[in-house]
Parts: C-alpha cells; sequence; structure tokens
C-alpha cells in the first residue's frame, strides 16, 4: 500500500513537516518575547468563582439528600438494591453468615466450582491456570481478602453486562445512539475517579453500593463500545439474506446479529472484568472491602512488602479472569466457524465434572478442612520478606545514580518544554495548538482544538493543565519508544512473546500504589517519578498493540524481502513497520490515553498540576470545584491530543473506526 | 477401550474421594473460640470511621476494643478519608471519628450549619503542624532550626522540582497548610513542591536521613514515623490567636491542635454506652505512640495491639466506663 504514493502526497508531507518547523519556530518566538505574562496561573489553595459555584452545587446536593424524592424513591432503591447483591455473594465466598463463622461456599467448593467452570468454558489450560492460581492466593494468606474482591468485582461486572450489552445493541443499531453515547464514554474512561468518589458517597452512602458504582462508571464502556463494535462489524449481506426470508428486526438481532457479534461481545465482557479489576484499590477508599484494602492499610506504614504481597493476588486474579474469558471467546469463535456442536464425551466428562465440582462445594458447606484456607503451606510471609528486601535494597544502592538520572533529565527535557507550554501566554498556545492541528489534519480539527481549547481555559485551571501536558507528552514519547522497541522484538519472535507478555501483564494490574514507595525513593517526590510510574503502566497497552501489528504483518511478504536478501534491519525499518502503521498509530493513542489515566497517580508523587488539584479536591471540601474542574481539564486534554493524533494518522489510513481506536487491547 | 474404561472409571475414583473427605471437624462446630460479648442489647451497633493514618487507627483500635470486650457493642469499621467521614454524619452511615485535626470548615458546614455532628472533647492528644529537617542536619548544622537562618541554606536545599529555589516539600492535601503564605510573608528564597501524600513526605525524609541529603519538609506530631527517624522541629515565627486570621497574610507558626472526637447528633442523643466511653476516652501521646508502634512497627493487628495496651492500661480503661 506505500509502494506507489501520488507524488501530490508525497509533496504535501514535506509541506507538512516545514509547516510543523515553522509553527514551533513562531512559537519560540512568541515565548521569547511574552515568556511569563497571561499565563492565567493559579495558586494551588486558589479557586475561582466558576469553582465556587460547583462547590454550591455539591453542597446542594447534601442538603437536599433527605428530603428531595429522587433520593428517597431512586437512588436508596438501588443502593439497597445493590447492597443486596454484594452481601449475597459476600455470604456465598467470603464473610461469615449469622452464627455461621464461615461463608456458606469454602475454598474447596469455589476452587472446584472455577476450575470446573474454566475447563467447561475454556480449556484444560486456563483450568489449570486457574487451580493453580486459586490455590496460590490461598497460600498468599489471603483468602478471605481475595473473595471480597471477587464478589464486588462480579457484582460490578454483572450489572456491567446488564447495562452495557443493551446500550451496546442500540449503538450497534442506531448511528445516532451510538454518535451521542460515544463522548459520554470518553468521559466516562478519562474522567479521574477521584472526582466523582466523594459525591458518590453523598448520592449511594459509605458502603458496597457506592464501590460498585464507582467501579461499574469506570468497567461498562468497553463492553458498550465491543457489543457495538461487534453489531456493527456484520457483514451486510448476511443481514440482507435474513431480511429477504421475511425475518422480522426482532428476529434479525436474535438468530443473525447477536450470534455474529458474540466473539467481540466476550472480548468486551473481558476488558470490562479487566477495568473492574484495575479499581480495586481505588474503591478500597471508600470502604470497599478486600485486597485494596490491604495495599491501602500497608502504604500508611510503608510496608512494601505487604503490599505487594495483596497486590500480587490481584495480578494473579487479573491473569486468571483474562485467560479464562479469552479462552471462552476462542471457543465460542471456533463453535461459531466449525459450526459443530461438542463431542459426546466431552459432555459428558463436563457434566461428571459440574457434579464433582458440587461435591467439592458440599464439603466445604459442612467441613472445616474444606471450608476454611490452611494456614501453611505460607507463601506469603517469604514473598513479603523478599519484596522488602528488594525495595530496601534498590532504595539505598541506586538512588545516588537514578538521583542524578533524574536531575538531568528534568533540566534538559522537561523544564523547557513545561516552560514553553506554561510559561507562554495563553493565547500564543491556542494559536500554535490550533495551527498545529490544521497542518496536521483538516480545518475541522483544528475547529475543534479551538473549541476544546477555549473549554480548557474555562476550567479555570489552564495553567496547571499546560504543566500536565508537558509530562503527558514526554511520558508519551517513552512509550512509544519502548513499545516500538519491546514490540518489535516481541512480534519477530514467538519465545520473547511468551516470556515478556506476562510481565506485562503484571506492570498493566499491579496497582500504581504498590510501587510507589521505591519509585519516590529512587526519584525523590518529582515530576520524573510521575513520568516514570506513568510509563510503567501505559507501556504495556502499548507494547502489546505494537507486538500484535508486526505480528499480523503477511509472512509471505516478510519471507518475499528475506528471499531477496534484505538484512533484518531493513526488514524492520522497510517492511514490518511501515506496514504495520496503523497498528502503530492505534498503539500510540491507547499509550496517551494510559499515561493521562495516571495523571492523579502522579499528583501524589509531587508531579502537582492537575493530578494535585483532583486529590486536593477529594480531600478538601473547600476545593471540590476546582478539583472537579481539574478532572474536566483532563477529560478535555485527552480529547484534545486523541483527536489531533488521530486526524494526524487518518490521511494514510482512513476508516479506523472511532469506537475500536479507543478500545482495543492485545 | 479408553472411553468406555473412564466412564466407568470417573465416578468410581468420584465417590472414593468422597466417602475419604468427609472426615473432621464441621463448620460451627467448635464455638469455644466465638466472643461472648454477644450485644448485651444496650448497646446496639457503632459506626467508627477509620481515616487513613496510624495515629487515628491506634485510638480506634482501643476504642473499638473496649466497646467490643465491655459494652458488648458491635463495632463497624468504615475505612474512609476525612471528608467522607464528616459528609457520613449528614448521610447518618458515620457515627464517630476518634481524632480530627481542626478543620474548621467541616466543623462549620456539619456542626454549626447543619448540626448533624457535635463535639465529644479532646482525645488528650496534641497536634502540632510545622517545619522538620533530618535529625543528622539538624546535628550539623544547628543554626537551620530558625527559619530566620533557612534563606542562608537555600541553595542547599535546591531540587529538580524547586528551579533556582529551595525547596519546602509538603504532603497530603487532607491537612491544612499555609505553606505558601508563609514561604511570600517571610521573604524566605523557596518553592513549595507538593508532593501529594504523606507517603512521599515519609519516603523523602528516611531517604534524607539515610543518605545525608538536605531536605525541609512540612510534617507533624504525632507521627509514628518519628519513632524511626526523629525529624527535628524549625521554628516559625510564635503562634498568636488570630495571627492566622486571614489566610493570604500568615507569617506565624501553626497553632496547637486540640485533637478531638466528633459524634453524629443522633449517636450522642442516642443513650448508648458506647457514646460515654467515646466521650470519656483519653489519653496522652505516650500511649498513642505505644500502640501506633506496635500496629506500624511491630505488625500487630488492630485488635491485638488495643488488647496489648488495654491489658497493660487496666485503670484508665476504667476510668472511661465510668457512667456507661
Amino acid at each position: 500500500m506505500s509502494i506507489a504514493l501520488p507524488r501530490a502526497r508525497v509533496a504535501g508531507r514535506l509541506n507538512r513537516g516545514w509547516s510543523v518547523v515553522g509553527i514551533l519556530a513562531a512559537w519560540l518566538i512568541g515565548y521569547a518575547l511574552f515568556h511569563g505574562k497571561q499565563t492565567l496561573s493559579l495558586a494551588p489553595a486558589d479557586i475561582n468563582g466558576f469553582h465556587e459555584s460547583l462547590n454550591d452545587l455539591n453542597d446542594s446536593v447534601g442538603a437536599n439528600r433527605n428530603s428531595n424524592p429522587l433520593f428517597l424513591y431512586f437512588f436508596n432503591e438501588i443502593k439497597v438494591g445493590i447492597d443486596q447483591i454484594v452481601v449475597f455473594l459476600q455470604n456465598l465466598i467470603s464473610q461469615p453468615v449469622g452464627d455461621r463463622p464461615l461463608p456458606y461456599v469454602g475454598w474447596l467448593g469455589v476452587v472446584a466450582l472455577a476450575t470446573w467452570a474454566a475447563w467447561a468454558f475454556g480449556n484444560w489450560r486456563v483450568s489449570l491456570l486457574t487451580l493453580a492460581g486459586l490455590l496460590f492466593i490461598g497460600a498468599q494468606g489471603l483468602w478471605q481478602e481475595s473473595m471480597d474482591t471477587l464478589a464486588l468485582t462480579i457484582t460490578a461486572v454483572l450489572l456491567s453486562l446488564l447495562i452495557g450489552i443493551p446500550l451496546g445493541i442500540w449503538a450497534g443499531l442506531s448511528d445516532r445512539f451510538n454518535a451521542a453515547v460515544t463522548p459520554v464514554l470518553d468521559l466516562m474512561q478519562t474522567m479521574p475517579t477521584f472526582v466523582y468518589l466523594a459525591p458518590l458517597t453523598l448520592l449511594f452512602l459509605i458502603g458496597p453500593a457506592a464501590a460498585t458504582i464507582a467501579t461499574l462508571i469506570y468497567a461498562v464502556p468497553p463492553v458498550i463500545r465491543l457489543t457495538a463494535h461487534g453489531i456493527r462489524e456484520v457483514p451486510t449481506d448476511s443481514v440482507e439474506a435474513g431480511e429477504s426470508l421475511g425475518s422480522t428486526r426482532g428476529q434479525l438481532l436474535r438468530k443473525v446479529l447477536l450470534p455474529m457479534a458474540k466473539p467481540s461481545i466476550v472480548i468486551g465482557i473481558n476488558q470490562t472484568i479487566m477495568a473492574a479489576l484495575s479499581m480495586v484499590t481505588i474503591a478500597a477508599l471508600i470502604d470497599a472491602p478486600g485486597l485494596g484494602q490491604v495495599v491501602v492499610r500497608a502504604l500508611q506504614t510503608l510496608d512494601v512488602g505487604t503490599a505487594f504481597n495483596a497486590g500480587l493476588s490481584i495480578v494473579v486474579l487479573a491473569i486468571v479472569l483474562d485467560r479464562v474469558t479469552t479462552a471462552a471467546s476462542v471457543r465460542v469463535e471456533k463453535q461459531q466457524e466449525a459450526g459443530v456442536a461438542p463431542s459426546p464425551l466431552r459432555r459428558y466428562a463436563v457434566i461428571g465434572g459440574g457434579v464433582a465440582a458440587l461435591v467439592g462445594a458440599y464439603l466445604s458447606y459442612t467441613y472445616l478442612w474444606a471450608a476454611e484456607f490452611p494456614d501453611s503451606p505460607n507463601v506469603g510471609s517469604p514473598i513479603i520478606r523478599a519484596a522488602t528486601s528488594v525495595s530496601d535494597w534498590t532504595q539505598l544502592h541506586l538512588a545516588g545514580f537514578t538521583g542524578g538520572v533524574k536531575d538531568g533529565f528534568t533540566a534538559g527535557v522537561l523544564d523547557p518544554l513545561e516552560a514553553l507550554l506554561s510559561g507562554s501566554p495563553w493565547w500564543l498556545v491556542v494559536a500554535a495548538i490550533t495551527a498545529l492541528a490544521y497542518v496536521l489534519g483538516t480545518w475541522r480539527t483544528a475547529l475543534l482544538s479551538l473549541v476544546l481549547l477555549a473549554l480548557l481555559i474555562g476550567t479555570g485551571v489552564w495553567s496547571d493543565a499546560m504543566v500536565t501536558l508537558a509530562a503527558t507528552l514526554v511520558a508519551t514519547v517513552f512509550v512509544t519508544a519502548l513499545g516500538l522497541l519491546v514490540g518489535v522484538w516481541m512480534g519477530r519472535s514467538d519465545r520473547a512473546d511468551a516470556v515478556v507478555r506476562p510481565v506485562l501483564d503484571a506492570a498493566q494490574t499491579m496497582p500504581a500504589f504498590v510501587y510507589l514507595v521505591p519509585f519516590l525513593a529512587l526519584f525523590q517526590p518529582s515530576r520524573f517519578t510521575a513520568i516514570v510510574a506513568a510509563v510503567l503502566y501505559a507501556a504495556p497497552v502499548c507494547i502489546k498493540i505494537i507486538a500484535d501489528a508486526i505480528r499480523g504483518v503477511s509472512p509471505t511478504t516478510v519471507e518475499a524481502a528475506t528471499a531477496a536478501g534484505s538484512s533484518p534491519w531493513q526488514i524492520i525499518t522497510k517492511v514490518q513497520v511501515p506496514m504495520a502503521r496503523r497498528g502503530i498509530t492505534l498503539a500510540v493513542n491507547q499509550g496517551l490515553i494510559y499515561v493521562l489515566a495516571m495523571v492523579v497517580v502522579g499528583g501524589l508523587v509531587g508531579a502537582g498540576a492537575l493530578g494535585y488539584d483532583v486529590i486536593a479536591g477529594f480531600v478538601q471540601i473547600s476545593l471540590f470545584g476546582k478539583g472537579l474542574a481539574a478532572g474536566v481539564a483532563i477529560v478535555l486534554l485527552g480529547v484534545l491530543l486523541d483527536r489531533i493524533t488521530r486526524a494526524a494518522a487518518q490521511e494514510r489510513e482512513p476508516g479506523v473506526p472511532a469506537s475500536l481506536a479507543r478500545q482495543t487491547r492485545a | 477401550m479408553a472411553r468406555k474404561s473412564l466412564k466407568l472409571l470417573a465416578p468410581l475414583v468420584a465417590a472414593l474421594l468422597f466417602t475419604a473427605a468427609c472426615g473432621g471437624a464441621k463448620v460451627g462446630e467448635d464455638s469455644d473460640d466465638t466472643d461472648s460479648g454477644s450485644a448485651s442489647g444496650k448497646c446496639g451497633t457503632v459506626n467508627l470511621a477509620i481515616n487513613p493514618w496510624v495515629g487515628y487507627e491506634a485510638n480506634a483500635a482501643v476504642v473499638a476494643y473496649v466497646a467490643e470486650q465491655e459494652l458488648g457493642c458491635k463495632v463497624v469499621k468504615k475505612n474512609i478519608l476525612e471528608q467522607v467521614a464528616w459528609q457520613g454524619f449528614s448521610t447518618g452511615v458515620v457515627d464517630v471519628i476518634i481524632e480530627n485535626w481542626g478543620h474548621d470548615d467541616l466543623v462549620k458546614k456539619y456542626i454549626t450549619d447543619e448540626k448533624v455532628a457535635v463535639d465529644a472533647g479532646s482525645t488528650g492528644v496534641k497536634g502540632k503542624i510545622g517545619w522538620f529537617v533530618p535529625p543528622w542536619l539538624a546535628k550539623e548544622h544547628p543554626d537551620v532550626l530558625d527559619w530566620k537562618n533557612l534563606n542562608k541554606y537555600a541553595a542547599q536545599f535546591k531540587t529538580s522540582e524547586s528551579g533556582s529555589k529551595g525547596q519546602l516539600l509538603d504532603g497530603d492535601p487532607s491537612y491544612v497548610t499555609n505553606d505558601a503564605a508563609l514561604v511570600q510573608n517571610l521573604n524566605l528564597n523557596f518553592k513549595v513542591v507538593y508532593s501529594g501524600s504523606e507517603t512521599a513526605l515519609i519516603t523523602a525524609m528516611r531517604q534524607a536521613e539515610q543518605q545525608k541529603k538536605w531536605l525541609l519538609t512540612y510534617f507533624y506530631t504525632p507521627q509514628w514515623f518519628l519513632n524511626e527517624v526523629p525529624a527535628v522541629n524549625v521554628k516559625l515565627p510564635e503562634y498568636k490567636p488570630g495571627c492566622d486570621a486571614d489566610a493570604k497574610k500568615v507569617a506565624c507558626d501553626y497553632p496547637e491542635y486540640d485533637l478531638n472526637k466528633i459524634v453524629s447528633k443522633k449517636f450522642a442523643d442516642s443513650g448508648s454506652p458506647a457514646y460515654t466511653l467515646v466521650k470519656n476516652f483519653q489519653w496522652t501521646d505516650q500511649d498513642q505512640n505505644a500502640v501506633a508502634k506496635s500496629i506500624a512497627v511491630d505488625k500487630l493487628s488492630a485488635e491485638d495491639a488495643a488488647k496489648k495496651w488495654v491489658e497493660a492500661n487496666q485503670d484508665e480503661v476504667d476510668a472511661w466506663l465510668q457512667g456507661t
């Protein structure tokens, strides 16, 4: 596709390069003339009129909650319903019930049922993984906490599916609804949770309901997007065939659209589960029971070992759930392609296994040894000790070196960029970014950028937003570099992929709170620490997507290039990377979104700016409005960068569906 | 055939396993471990907020332990941040905050205006906010302990985050800070850097002491970490009542906070013996530090730490229980 570019296109791209250089030069000149003027800066403790009116809104919600019928008959009902589901599941697997000192189903029952389900819906490999994973969690000494986390996650996921699949179907069928719901989903995924955590406890009180809903807000978008995507991707001839046979709309949906969209919907469910698990630690801040509590409490005393042990349980849960749902989606896809029913032997074995699992559940209901996870073998203590000593050693021996790296990088790269963005007058930044958007995209992109920037000024936290933007851009460059380096390596070597992928999964699901302490020790509270944390969180996604894109390049092309005598370097730079460009663009885009998701965590380790504003808004009632405004600013930055990068890539490869571009995860 | 034998074998193995498994103690049989305090009717449930710092947890652990053991209450602990806890008074899901650090804005909103909460008196512990330096620095340069000399050392306190000025590291935004105004009004050549969390502050202080680095931070007592690294307070211009009235013009030290207990109005009026216990609860910095150390350093569970302290100080506990 990139072999015969029309001449005009090449000339256009050259012009584009020069235009970008020109704009940057003009920006620098403007900075030299006007820096420090009209930067719209606002001190961390100061608020403006807009923030105050948001505070008032918050107050009025609090004042009306006991009299307003909306609360009495709507929010309270939802709260009661959700609380009941969570408590039911907790009684089932994690918490004592009445006089019974243990839950109804003990460890043996849970392990047996989960292992059986993994086999029945997936395959024997994931079934073994489930068995090993659950036994490992028990041996870590975190059985009850893990089951609490599981109970809450299951509730949030079930509700997400209940809401998400119908909405997804609607969005798949109606263009208008899809266009309306997409920005809402963007908002739900990029708005920092800290912003709405306190208001949620006002609406739904402190308890399982508020924690479940906080999780749901973040977890429901993937299943909506991927259900809609699945329905949209159904080939038109299948639909037409159904219509010509005289199917009604309902029949068409049930017999044609839903079955064909099933694989995509299952991936959506998988994504939703992962998103729900990533909320475990944050939900703990409003009393969600489970592993998050262990992490948060350990952090109070800087007990890295205990936090790591609990974080590891979350990683294990996530990997088990991820592999099982992926295996389930593969099974669904295979059955659909082959169109054959499973063999009678397998059916017989599934039933037999189910009976055995039920027996296990009964034993764990009746007998103590099967109900309460045994104290030994205990892998928790060695893990805690090992993690603590690794963390202590790093802090003691590497801090001198890493401190130097931080100082050099901050002075050489971060400070100049930040000065340019936050030290220039606002009108200069707006003009420059709008011009860049025009050159990289179209006049539509420029117009949209202008509107977004105007809204950003409206939030009243412009200067902080520019500081955060600088750090975000730097982190994204790192993420992309890592993504290309490791992603190409993984894409070219199956062995590398097998080794690196679990590490990436762990980096992605290990709660950031766990590694903040060693990072703080290595780099002090600083913007650099925040960038390192963001890169660690965002790089795995970017790497995975690039690896898959490289692997997706047709092998015949690569073979042809090899036969023609190209060196590996030539194959990478001339064949694989150019042909995987679409995937790479998507990877950069996702990396960016993930970096933005870490802005708030950055605020906890010294990055200041928007992240700090959001945290301060969560803990100081007088700063609530400013925190909300900062959250909106993060969303606006996300949309701005997303649309500009996408527009820049669009010219070369039209037709990346917007919904997919934001959601796909390898 | 393999398939056939599997068909026969599987149920057989399952049956064997099942009979083998049916041994051992049954759930709920051994009830000797269950607590005797199965709600003496009078007390009922107490919703106790647990704010995320160790000193708070020490208070909460001891009060919860006494309420459960002596009064037979059911104590429900809610792990939440301060502002959310106060909000819980108005929504009726929190009864007690057992260590409150000032929070004038919340006092005004929930005690004065909405009248959903009341002050239940001092915990006996005094809170002090201030600026601290690591012990090695206080020893080698004792004059750094007076704010007047800080400018002399500004260059040493410089970091990558503070530009050309010295760095004053601030922490968790939950706590009151006047530092930006203080730096300006005292004409200090310093920049306030917002670390954003207590974790960041403690890690920075631990590193500074380990590697003899210069560090000036916002910190507070009582704090479990000061047992590990006894950071030293820097003298600021003396606090006089009213000198912090205008937040923008503050040029004096932080006041001493009388850490107090806040309870919901509903709970105070309920006549619960637990309310009397909360009201009577008072101890010293040393007491709190002892329990905090058990939790943070010796890694005892909150309950065990409380038990240890209560058994050693039964007479103090008896004084709290008067009138219940």
